[in-house]
């Protein structure tokens, strides 16, 4: 099957039926079918496939706030960097957290000066460090949505049976289904369908996403992440939408169940509680966050380290703290969250503007010198814009030995190969 | 304050801003500032192709290779690519107080192999050992030098729209294969280094398609970097094909598992070559006779244009290649 879902044939013929489709709805429309495609892998994977540019002029992807580490407002950094800076501490973190920048800067630059920051694959990963060097404080930075929150929780929960004293989580664990509904309840995001997250929904069941369609009348589609899986959504979601028929479309049947995985479900609940959450670009959500439990408190980093937050942040309770507008008041606010000057990171997160539209984009921040996180993480929309659509400008001082003599920009020609 | 950070190591965007904006900045010749593999300098007697490198990878001992054949293979390597023969290397070793003597032994026994192989020889030499925690364990720094045949001209300046581009293998088993000894990501026997001395196989590919007008090693940074890198410097577009793309199907499936690229992961027995169309199915049938070119593969074209790598996806729709920006990061879902 995996064959198959990767065929290109297949993926090539599935893309003429969609045009097809996405061209009738067009003309009906009078416009570009929108979507939004909420999950970062598949923001790379319609970028890393040429998929955007196939689609361009009848389907406009916009993506929307499923990539964790863009959503981890800039507060939360502040408090990483804070962790890494304590004497003893071991910083254990996913790769992508590394270069976010905070106010002034970052787990990188942290670790050039001397802080100790380990990146690691896992929670496992990171329980094994403390295992392993006892004399170390490790603690590890909990981020990401359903999918990863399960492999936290089984952490913590051997931490306990090992009876470890040098192991805690900063848990920044989020929920997509409230983030989608304070989404969809700030009425300015104009979409016509969304391909959801399949991983996500893996663990939480297609059914957690039915109020999209029920409450807000419109149709999605939950999608894996090969070609065909995502052409395949595609194809759904355009009948659906040319249709009028405004339901939640299980197409990744062979992962997701409609009650999602029981089993995970379970050790997230063991080990958190739901509270608000402050998100990059939304303020506080509410029911949106992940808590340790106060059974398992010496393993929450916010309770174990409670006086080492950034300056402007006091002890625990720092992610659930209510700043700018709530959610159910309708719109927005930073509040005191210190976005970068002119990052437009937020206003991408809800699907409001695309990449090229921040001013940022491409000048003062690149790959290689990130303003936001959506230009860092490997799941980020800029990110993926930058490396698979955008030219980027050329460096200075390689000799150019055709200067001069360069053609027109005919640009890629197929080859036979 | 502006530091050095890890990610100037990579042989991407920030390599490339620390080298122009330090070493360039003050190692101003024409022959630095090709930024090729080797500096090939006109001599009185013929012409010499001279490198020097540093090998600090962690582990010092993974499937395939260990730091000691590395740091031939790249020196050896750096020279072929350039057109040379190479001749000679100097190493230098730098080694942490308490590193294990027969580990030591073992690296330059490793060396020494490699060394036959490609038919050099270590002639000078150097040994430091610092305090414990100043290094990690064993850092090699070795020059070498080689002659360039009298006929052969590659480089930047001999590209042209139509040349085919060609790759000898496999690309990024080396990159994943060190990060998985590394992180003990559980790939075990399942892949191995490409570490391999190259100029044995150049030297032939050199012999029989004279056609050939540039190559380059695809070490840190992997194929997009390279590839990227010799279309801004010929100040012409590289089209290449994904389903050309020689990969191996474990590097292709961790590496989308840990949300790694692989065109970006690095490789130590790879090179890319840009060689007159009509000589390219010649020099893929030398290649795959070796065991150095076994896939080797036509994985697309020079055009023209003005600098950009673009690569046409098996659904037909195209995306750009630039260079790396940052170290290849594992990502989170």
């Amino acid at each position: 099957m995996l064959k198959r879902l990767n065929d290109p044939q297949l993926g090539r013929e599935m893309i003429r039926k969609v045009r097809e489709r996405a061209a009738r709805l067009t003309e009906r429309l009078g416009r570009a079918v929108t979507l939004m495609e909420v999950c970062g892998t598949h923001t790379m994977a319609v970028s890393g496939t040429g998929l955007r540019g196939l689609l361009s002029g009848l389907v406009e992807l916009r993506s929307g706030p499923g990539c964790p580490v863009c959503v981890t407002p800039a507060r939360d950094i502040e408090q990483i960097i804070a962790f890494a800076r304590l004497s003893g501490v071991t910083v254990a973190t996913f790769g992508d957290m590394v270069r976010v920048p905070g106010a002034q800067s970052s787990l990188e630059r942290e670790r050039a000066g001397g802080a100790r920051v380990q990146i690691v694959y896992s929670p496992a990963d990171a329980l094994q460090l403390a295992r392993d060097n006892p004399r170390w404080e490790v603690i590890f930075i909990g981020v990401g949505f359903e999918t990863t929150a399960p492999l936290a929780a089984v952490s913590i929960k051997q931490a306990a049976e090992l009876g470890l004293t040098n192991f805690s989580i900063y848990s920044v664990h989020k929920l997509v289904p409230p983030v989608m509904g304070a989404l969809l309840g700030a009425g300015d995001l104009k979409v016509d369908g969304f391909i959801l997250p399949g991983h996500v929904c893996a663990v939480t069941g297609s059914r957690a996403f039915a109020f999209i369609g029920e409450e807000y009348g419109i149709p999605a589609v939950v999608a894996g992440f090969t070609p065909v899986d995502i052409l395949d959504a595609l194809y759904v979601l355009l009948d659906l939408i040319q249709a009028g028929d405004h339901r939640v479309v299980n197409g990744y049947r062979w992962v997701v169940r409609d009650d999602g995985n029981l089993k995970a479900q379970r050790a997230i609940t063991d080990c958190f509680y739901t509270g608000d959450a402050a998100w990059r670009g939304f303020g506080v959500v509410e029911g949106s966050g992940l808590f340790i439990r106060d059974q398992y408190a010496q393993y929450d980093a916010t309770q174990k380290f409670a006086g080492a937050g950034p300056a402007s942040v006091a002890g625990p309770g720092l992610a659930t703290e209510r700043v700018g507008k709530s959610t159910t008041t309708g719109g927005f606010g930073t509040g005191d969250f210190l976005e970068p000057r002119g990052c437009r990171c937020g206003e991408l997160l809800r699907g409001l503007i695309t990449p090229p539209d921040c001013a940022l984009f491409g000048g003062k921040c690149t790959p290689a010198s990130p303003a936001g996180p959506c230009m860092v993480s490997s799941e980020g929309a800029c990110a993926a814009y930058y490396r698979y659509v955008t030219n980027q400008p050329r460096l200075p001082g390689v000799v150019n030995a055709n200067s001069g003599a360069a053609g027109s920009g005919a640009g890629c020609r197929k080859v036979e190969l | 304050m502006a530091v050095v950070l890890l990610a100037h190591g990579d042989g991407g965007l920030l390599t490339r801003e620390l080298v122009e904006g330090v070493f360039l900045k003050y190692f101003n010749n024409p022959q630095l500032r090709q930024l090729s593999d080797s500096a090939v300098l006109s001599l009185p007697g013929g012409r010499l192709a001279m490198t020097t490198d540093a090998f600090v990878v962690e582990p010092i001992f993974f499937p395939g290779g260990d730091i000691g054949k590395l740091a031939v293979c790249g020196t050896v390597n750096d020279l072929a690519v350039s057109g040379a023969l190479p001749l000679y290397m100097t190493a230098s070793f730098t080694i942490e107080e308490g590193f294990r003597l027969a580990d030591l032994e073992r690296v330059v026994a490793s060396m020494a192999a490699a060394c036959t192989e490609a038919g050099v020889e270590v002639v000078a030499g150097d040994t430091k050992v610092v305090p414990r925690g100043h290094v990690d364990k064993l850092f090699i720094t070795t020059a070498g030098v080689g002659l360039v045949p009298e006929k052969v001209d590659w480089g930047y300046h001999r590209p042209v729209p139509g040349d085919a581009v060609l790759v000898n293998g496999s690309l990024g088993n080396h990159g994943l294969t060190v990060l998985a000894a590394r992180e003990n990501l559980g790939l075990d026997g399942a892949l191995a280094s490409d570490c391999a001395p190259l100029n044995n196989i150049i030297k032939l590919l050199q012999k029989h398609c004279p056609g050939i007008k540039m190559m380059r090693d695809l070490t840190r940074g992997g194929l997009a970097t390279a590839a990227k890198e010799i279309a801004e410097a010929c100040g012409l577009d590289i089209c290449l094909q994904e389903e050309a793309l020689p990969l191996d199907p474990v590097v292709r499936g961790a590496a989308d598992i840990l949300g790694l690229d692989p065109l970006y992961l690095a490789n130590e027995g790879k090179f890319l070559a840009i060689i007159d169309p009509a000589q390219a199915a010649k020099a893929v049938d030398i290649l795959s006779q070796n065991s150095y070119g076994r896939n080797a593969r036509v994985i697309g074209e020079v055009c023209a244009g003005s600098g950009n790598v673009y690569l046409q996806t098996p659904l037909g729709g195209t995306r750009l290649l630039s260079l790396q920006a940052g170290q290849p990061l594992p990502r989170i879902c």
